[in-house]
């Protein structure tokens, strides 16, 4: 009788000293839900949901701060995914916060550029290259299309350009989903 | 007699050969203006190396490869560069690419032709040579060959197997250029088993072209190594690469992996052909045959320089006047051209004239009736009925799983199903969704991390410069202190001169005083005190001053 007892309070100091340990060795830093809706998010840093940048809007959506719908480059589809992942109702996008466009790169009237450097620290992910009172250019490939240089530029040189249909990326129709003998 | 084997399904569509087979090999137009796309491969696209204006001779390299998987590009005729741009190409969508447009000068020039002796040189030299003589898988995928022919470790492709089934209905290029080139043919095979090392090749040619079979043997018969010409049943697709390698060996490639895994490579008669001209000849790749047939009075095939506008070609076979379109490629795998006025570029195989009557509109898809009619002919044993829900519901992830990207879009599930669903456009849709989405998701990720780093290093430039700022800070504090202390010194010393100088007045006395009567002396020192005065006031004034 005593020795069960003993064995019990030995397996129970035991298994406590193991969880003890593996809380302090396995600590999540981060809340692993803002990295899954992170990972939704497109990443485009534009801020036009009302926060400054797509992680700090993964952060609000977790803490029940921010809703759905408020990233437009998202589009319909980021608001199913996101909609999905929490198991939420999916709602169409919050007009307040823009339409989607389609997607974009900011181009730089290099005849125009007088090389103030306000389009470059407004860039989010530094993809605009240029010293002061020198010609700045967009990194087409690294440009995420927000928009956010073209407000501070004071020559008014930079413009959105859609990016075209390539041959490298274009894709086929998806076929016509109607059925029946006629149209 | 070789034991055969089978793949699943397939289908006997009517084959429509005879209209081009058997008339000869008849060569191309040598037109006023050729159009060069830089990027007739799979892979990076060659680089153009000539401008405007330049003169270039037949065979001169006018794009450059780039990268480690790429080809060049040749002038196929000697002439004077017109431009380098954009022009339409012949893909189904109809968009344009990088292109170099030739004027030919019409006297066929020849650059000077450099052969090689593949046998004494280093397989790495040879491999060079075929991708600077643009020599890519002319069967339809146009992969660059010198990747394919890397031997890797020895022994790792024990198999060479050239593929001349040619499975698909109308096409009979390949048909050609095996009755009348088998030798060339041969040879490139040799060179391809000299690079490959591979103790085996088979010929694989599917028995509805026997002339070709008797060609191909007799120029095998005549080769220093032995190569058995395998006829195989007529069943489309014999002519994929993984189907005809499973006919002949058995052996299937693991999904989504490739016939190298399994100790096969399989190569298209017409590369064979090219192999040879390349390395034996020192041509690069100048032409290639190219079935017209269809809707039109005279069926051939054309040996047509690459960048032939197609309107130059088409009129020679004679298209009928209710011709409402060209296809190119075959009927099953083949896609529908936006317009003409594209050039002929390595992977045309066939171009067919269309009519209402010849080629019917497809009727209107009717629902799934599930009578999986699709899976029994799908020759890679995939579910199209499940994919094709899948695709439609945009639920791509679930057509990856149901292995989506081992379809070969060969057709065959569309052309058995009964409800005349569009079976393969809605793969190829979804795999260009998928293919889209990753890019996205790529793209996504860098944005992700640049933006990140970008934080940091505000996060870090603002440090930096708090610290410098309280580093100046703190220096412009301890000057002040000692600042503070000079001027205290200076004040003191001034005091001190002042003092100086006041007890120096104080022992002068006026030597006119003395032997005065009482009387006077007193009035003098009254007089005396009020001076006194008034100079002590005048010192604290000036002080004063000082001190403001």
């Amino acid at each position: 009788m005593l020795a069960a007892l003993w064995v019990m309070a030995g397996l129970a100091v035991v298994l406590g000293a193991v969880l003890g340990f593996a809380a302090v060795r396995f600590h999540v830093e981060d809340n692993p839900l803002v990295e899954k809706i992170d990972a939704i998010l497109p990443q485009t840093q534009c801020g036009q949901c009302g926060f400054p940048g797509c992680r700090p809007y993964a952060e609000a959506i977790a803490s029940g701060a921010a809703d759905i719908n408020q990233c437009p480059p998202g589009g319909e589809p980021g608001i199913r995914k996101l909609a999905e992942l929490l198991g939420k109702e999916f709602k169409p996008l919050n007009a307040e916060h823009g339409a989607p466009k389609p997607k974009s790169v900011a181009l730089i009237d290099e005849q125009v550029c007088i090389g103030c450097t306000l389009c470059a620290q407004a860039c989010p992910v530094d993809a605009i290259v240029g010293a002061a009172k020198q010609m700045h250019t967009v990194i087409v490939s690294e440009c995420t299309g927000c928009e956010l240089c073209v407000a501070p530029c004071p020559v008014d040189c930079i413009h959105m350009v859609p990016i075209g249909e390539e041959i490298g990326t274009w894709k086929w129709d998806p076929p016509d989903y109607s059925y029946g003998p006629t149209a | 007699m070789r034991p055969l084997f089978r793949f699943n399904g397939g289908i006997h569509p009517p084959q429509h050969k005879s209209e081009s087979a058997g008339q000869g090999i008849v060569p191309g137009p040598l037109p006023k203006r050729l159009v060069l796309p830089l990027h007739q491969h799979i892979g990076a696209p060659a680089k153009a190396i000539v401008k405007p204006g330049d003169r270039v001779l037949k065979g001169q390299m006018i794009g450059q490869p780039q990268g480690p998987i790429s080809a060049a590009v040749h002038a196929p005729t000697s002439g004077t560069i017109h431009a380098v741009g954009l022009h339409a190409l012949p893909h189904p969508s109809g968009l344009q690419d990088l292109c170099i447009e030739l004027w030919p000068d019409q006297e066929d020039r020849w650059i000077d032709r450099q052969p090689i002796e593949y046998r004494e040189k280093d397989p790495t030299r040879v491999l060079d040579h075929l991708r600077s003589a643009g020599v890519v898988g002319l069967g339809g995928a146009v992969f660059p060959s010198a990747v394919k022919l890397n031997p890797g470790p020895p022994g790792r492709v024990p198999t060479l197997i050239i593929n001349g089934a040619e499975c698909e209905p109308w096409i009979t290029c390949d048909d050609a250029l095996m009755r009348e080139r088998s030798g060339e043919i041969v040879e490139g095979i040799l060179i391809m088993r000299h690079l490959l090392d591979a103790q085996e090749i088979l010929i694989g040619i599917e028995d509805n072209k026997p002339e070709a079979a008797a060609a191909m043997r007799r120029a095998a018969a005549a080769s220093p190594f032995p190569m058995e010409v395998v006829v195989v049943p007529t069943v489309y697709p014999t002519g994929g690469a993984k189907q005809l390698t499973q006919i002949l060996t058995g052996k299937e490639a693991p999904s989504s992996g490739r016939s190298s895994d399994i100790g096969v490579a399989c190569f298209n008669v017409a590369t064979a052909y090219t192999v040879h001209r390349a390395v034996n000849h020192g041509e690069p790749v100048l032409s290639r045959v190219v079935t017209v047939t269809g809707n039109v009075r005279q069926a051939r095939n054309f040996d047509a320089l690459i960048g032939t506008l197609l309107p130059d070609l088409v009129a020679l076979a004679q298209p009928k006047d209710d011709t409402d379109g060209f296809i190119m490629g075959g009927p099953l795998m083949g896609h529908r051209l936006p317009a003409l006025d594209v050039p002929v570029v390595k992977a045309m195989n066939c171009l067919i004239a269309t009519s209402p009557a010849l080629f019917k509109p497809a009727p209107r898809p009717m629902p799934c009736i599930r009578c999986g009619r699709c899976a029994a002919a799908c020759p890679v044993k995939l579910q199209p009925q499940d994919l094709h829900w899948f695709a439609k519901a945009s639920n791509f992830g679930k057509a990856q799983e149901y292995a989506l990207f081992d379809c070969i879009e060969c057709g065959c599930c569309s052309y058995v199903c009964p409800s005349h669903i569009p079976l393969v456009q809605y793969f190829r849709h979804a795999k260009g969704e998928i293919w889209a989405r990753e890019r996205e998701k790529k793209a996504a990720d860098t944005a992700r991390e640049r933006h990140t780093f970008r934080e940091d290093r505000l996060e870090r430039e603002k440090k930096e410069r708090a610290e410098r700022l309280a580093q100046k800070a703190a220096a412009a504090t301890a000057q002040a202190a000692g600042d503070g202390a000079a001027a205290q010194s200076k004040e003191d010393a001034l005091r001190a001169a002042i003092e100086r100088a006041k007890a120096k007045k104080a022992e002068i006395v006026p030597r006119n005083t003395e032997n005065l009567p009482p009387s006077t002396l007193s009035e003098i020192e009254k007089i005396e005190a009020r001076r006194a005065q008034l100079r002590e006031a005048a010192a604290t004034k000036s002080l004063d001053q000082k001190e403001d």
